[in-house]
């Protein structure tokens, strides 16, 4: 296979954008949040790629510079190439911008309403939720299991303190991560 | 704190589309592990684009969204300085580059990942973030007890979200749906 081809048939592209579609509408708090239902779709449920080359894409896009929205686009070529990176990026980012232009139109003075503060006080404890099922997810394979599983809880453990007790940038925690991994440690 | 990165009108506003373009593009770049704190520093301090209390309104405004936070502050501000034109300037700044570095670190990582050295270095960087994304969590936790539903019943409301999204493997959607329409309706009941 071809770079550039896709693994993927059309119908099955056509379901991974429009699955990606109705996530970018539920990504309360951040896009990392549906990390979760994305695993569920395209690891569980279609066996498109492993758990492993998920974990892969999130970590390999959160090392890269820029949003870290873009670990959407590389699960997508990882499932079917560029056409499954369009799929994916398309489907996470249309719905959403034009959701944001309109309602940053309609006006931001709208904030202190009872709905929109309703809408909040809702759901920041489900974001909260969702993060932790995310760090989780990425976490599970490697932490329940395997030969170095003690080393991989002090890695995920050491990474929260380092985050929370210091001012490091994120990008040394993971530089640390990278190191310790390659030594064969976790 | 300045007078002039408080409140009130800002003194500078971007040149061009094209502006705004290149801005977006530079800060992404320096965003290792996120953007967030890059933007800041760039539109409210350096470039003056926003005062300071506009970009906290802005951020609040794209949290509430639906749709990645730093990409829907992008779009606001964008949007804010030369309409339409702005915000595809802005999104595209931010995104296009980047996207084409991580791809072909994706491309380099499919090519290498059969050596144990690449592989074992990816394992660790998933696992620290992991830990980074728990530790934004615990670091939200903190808004839970003055959250107005109360703090028992908001961490009720995390505990069943990550119990039905990560033990049980429901879909989201339901989750959303049917958890999250249950938690903004008590907290609509709550706030009058």
């Amino acid at each position: 296979m071809s770079w550039w081809q896709s693994a993927l048939s059309a119908a099955d592209l056509l379901g991974l954008f429009a699955h990606f579609l109705v996530l970018s509408l539920l990504a309360i708090g951040g896009a990392i949040t549906t990390a979760p239902d994305m695993h569920r779709y395209v690891v569980a449920e279609h066996q498109w790629i492993s758990d492993a080359q998920f974990i892969a894409s999130i970590a390999i896009a959160q090392a890269a510079p820029g949003p870290n929205v873009l670990f959407v686009a590389v699960i997508g070529w990882n499932v079917a190439g560029p056409l499954g990176a369009l799929a994916t990026m398309a489907g996470t980012l249309l719905p959403s911008t034009a959701l944001t232009l309109l309602v940053s139109r309609w006006g931001a003075q709208r904030r202190e309403t009872r709905g929109v503060r309703a809408f909040t006080t809702g759901l920041t404890p489900l974001t909260i939720g969702l993060l932790v099922a995310t760090g989780w997810l990425l976490a599970r394979p490697y932490v329940t299991g395997g030969t170095h599983a003690l080393g991989a809880i002090a890695l995920v453990a050491g990474a929260i303190a380092g985050m929370l007790r210091t001012k490091l940038s994120p990008m040394w925690l993971v530089a640390v991560g990278a190191l310790v991994g390659a030594l064969g440690w976790v | 704190m300045s007078a002039a990165a408080g409140e009130g009108e800002t003194a500078a506003r971007p040149a061009s589309a094209a502006d705004l373009f290149f801005t977006f593009n530079r800060l992404a770049l320096q965003g290792f592990g996120g953007v967030l704190a890059v933007a800041q520093r760039e539109l409210v301090e350096r470039k003056q684009w926003l005062s300071r209390a506009q970009f906290v309104e802005m951020l609040a405004l794209s949290q509430v969204l639906p749709g990645p936070n730093v990409v829907n502050l992008a779009l606001m501000l964008g949007d804010r300085f030369f309409g339409l034109r702005g915000a595809i300037a802005a999104l595209g700044g931010m995104l296009l580059v980047p996207l084409f570095i991580v791809i072909a670190l994706t491309a380099a990582y499919a090519e290498f990942s059969r050596l144990a050295v690449v592989a074992g270095a990816l394992r660790g960087m998933g696992l620290v973030a992991a830990g980074l994304i728990i530790a934004t969590a615990i670091r939200l936790m903190s808004t839970l007890g003055s959250n107005r539903l109360g703090p028992a019943l908001a961490a009720t409301f995390a505990g069943l979200t990550f119990v039905t999204i990560a033990l049980l493997r429901w879909p989201l959607v339901w989750v959303v749906a049917g958890l999250g329409s249950v938690a903004v309706a008590v907290a609509w009941r709550r706030l009058r």
